[in-house]
């Protein structure tokens, strides 16, 4: 199976853009889940439901919101003039940060409920170990919850490669900047080139049931506590 | 395990004991509690469940944060007002009811967790730790890989392991099944004699108070409603918590003499001294005995010949009412001592028992506890 270069590079960028959003939702969406675990804050509910959003909104409606937001007379596009930086539409910043929203929820969830699972106890056994909170959530929290982490790094990777109207309405189309793989396969499909859809749509299709299978069948330890 | 002796010698004179005042108001539960209770020794928290034992202990440990409280170890602040001190920063070793362990570390890793977050002046040896709770063979284990009776030995070993200064444990043995209790009781004795650390045992067990508790604090409803040292509270007719099967008194004894012939031994206590089974307790040890009230008997004489060993001469100190509306508790002096036999109240009415009338009790069991 011979893979144009554009082809190749719809995938590089594809994977760039997947690693990058999973990668800064690891670091951005822990303090939330380990929040949104732990908190009995009257906000927990809201913050709950904004999180989630991104599960029932079509892409396109998130995309539009966020195009609204980055342009130049939205609140992330003043911003971005103020430092004096390239405005984020249709850059590969701005795909990675609408990504982020994007797949928000596929981070946070799977380590929520892994730290909701752990429960007080033992970070309760930390603190009379004379462990402090931030000690405890590293070295205790942490280890107990990698399973957690391990499916929602997954869920994340692959629900990044898998985004489409998202990309289109932040990104557009642009060859290595913005064009993923599943906007490649749009084209294919576009121009009528069945054959080179086919060679990227099954690898798209492989990978996603690899990753499935990894969260399906093969999640170590989640089932011990 | 004791730690900087020389310097805490000098404070124990003059600040001995641990202070504690806490009130808690949360929805369905409150407590309201102040005592001042030995800083030395075993002190039980007792009572039925719901009582607040635990979360006083919680309090204590600063797992809870009562709003208002008061606490102060040999004359540490822990809590005062605004002061508070997080249980991370309080040199305490805890021990839950169930083990609690890692389940990502091995036993050592267990053991080290807190060890190696104490400064290395107070690191000592975790050889006698190891030694005392027979966990030498566990110790590359991960947890899930012990027995429940080997967690809970590990859980104790985790919290001695940080050299604490007081060492709180809620309902060890409880979520532990009779032959599991039985395998740990003993350690738990070896650990209060071995190591000069004063212990608070959270317990609704009456068995593992009389056992290992030298002073008791009992608690009902959120408050306080006895608190002594355990021989004088239990030897009380009033004892605020339903004892039932369990009501009866321990005596501070010493064994006295063994006959090989019979294997039984003598443990004597001011004013008598009672025949029990020999546990091969050397002579001139002291030891723990526990007579249950529902063991004794009295008459009015001594010429019953029976299958009991055990017949001694008292007087009759008091007569109050039992739970059951037709039994009773008549306390019994023996010398300095008191005994507490548990009678129908038609026996004592046909025996005439009267205050400062002399009687003979005959005791069925003896629980002689090490």
């Amino acid at each position: 199976m011979v893979l144009s270069d554009n082809d190749l590079q719809a995938l590089v960028l594809t994977a760039k853009l997947a690693s990058l959003v999973t990668v800064i939702l690891f670091i951005t969406g822990t303090p939330i889940a380990w929040w949104l675990a732990r908190t009995q804050s009257r906000w927990k509910g809201i913050l709950g439901a904004v999180v989630a959003l991104p599960l029932v909104l079509p892409p396109s409606v998130l995309g539009f919101y966020l195009l609204l937001a980055m342009g130049p007379d939205g609140p992330l596009g003043h911003f971005t003039q103020a430092i004096g930086i390239e405005p984020l539409p249709f850059s590969f910043e701005g795909l990675v940060l609408a990504s982020v929203f994007y797949s928000l929820p596929f981070m946070v969830q799977p380590v929520q409920n892994a730290f909701e699972a752990i429960g007080d106890r033992p970070l309760e056994v930390a603190a009379t170990l004379r462990a402090s909170p931030l000690n405890a959530f590293f070295t205790v929290a942490l280890p107990l919850a990698l399973p957690g982490f391990l499916t929602a790094g997954i869920l994340t990777f692959a629900h990044t490669v898998g985004e489409f109207g998202v990309v289109l309405m932040i990104g557009g189309n642009i060859p290595g900047i913005t064009r993923v793989a599943s906007v490649q396969i749009y084209d294919h499909v576009e121009a009528m080139e069945y054959s080179e859809a086919h060679r990227l749509a099954a690898i798209m299709l492989i990978f996603s049931f690899l990753v499935l299978l990894a969260v399906y069948a093969w999640r170590p330890g989640s089932k011990r506590k | 395990m004791r730690g900087a002796p020389d310097q805490r010698g000098n404070e124990r004179v003059t600040h001995d004991k641990i202070k504690a005042s806490f009130k808690v108001n949360w929805p369905g539960f409150s407590l309201a509690i102040d005592m001042v209770i030995p800083g030395r020794g075993v002190t039980a928290l007792f009572g039925q469940s719901g009582s607040g034992k635990t979360t006083l202990l919680r309090c204590i440990a600063g797992l809870e944060r009562a709003e208002h409280g008061f606490l102060s170890f040999k004359g540490e602040i822990w809590q005062n007002g605004k002061t508070w001190l997080p249980p991370h920063k309080r040199p305490l070793g805890y021990v839950f009811q169930e083990a609690s362990l890692f389940p990502h570390l091995t036993v050592l890793g267990n053991l080290h967790y807190g060890r190696k977050r104490i400064s290395e002046a107070q690191q000592t040896s975790l050889d006698p730790v190891i030694e005392l709770f027979g966990i030498g063979h566990l110790l590359d284990r991960k947890p899930d890989r012990l027995s429940g009776g080997e967690r809970q030995r590990v859980g104790i070993a985790r919290a001695l392991a940080v050299n604490p200064q007081i060492l709180l444990m809620d309902e060890p043995l409880a979520a532990l099944d009779l032959a599991r209790k039985q395998e740990i009781l003993p350690y738990l004795e070896q650990l209060r004699d071995q190591f000069d650390i004063p212990i608070i045992y959270v317990s609704h067990s009456p068995d593992e108070v009389a056992r290992l508790a030298d002073y008791i604090v009992a608690l009902d409803g959120g408050a306080i409603v006895a608190e002594g040292v355990l021989t004088d509270l239990l030897s009380r007719l009033d004892f605020p918590v339903r004892l039932g099967e369990d009501a009866g008194v321990v005596l501070e004894a010493e064994v006295i003499e063994r006959d090989e012939r019979w294997h039984l031994a003598r443990v004597g206590f001011p004013g008598g001294s009672l025949w029990t089974r020999d546990k091969g307790i050397p002579v001139g040890r002291k030891v723990r005995v526990r007579v249950l009230a529902r063991d004794i008997s009295v008459s009015n004489d001594d010429s019953d010949r029976s299958s009991i060993l055990n017949v001694l001469p008292g007087r009759v100190d008091a007569i109050a009412d039992d739970e059951h509306s037709g039994l009773a508790l008549v306390r019994v002096k023996l010398g300095q001592t008191l005994l507490i036999a548990r009678v129908t109240k038609r026996s004592a009415f046909s025996l005439g028992l009267t205050q400062g009338q002399r009687v003979w009790l005959q005791i069925k069991s003896v629980a002689l506890l090490e």
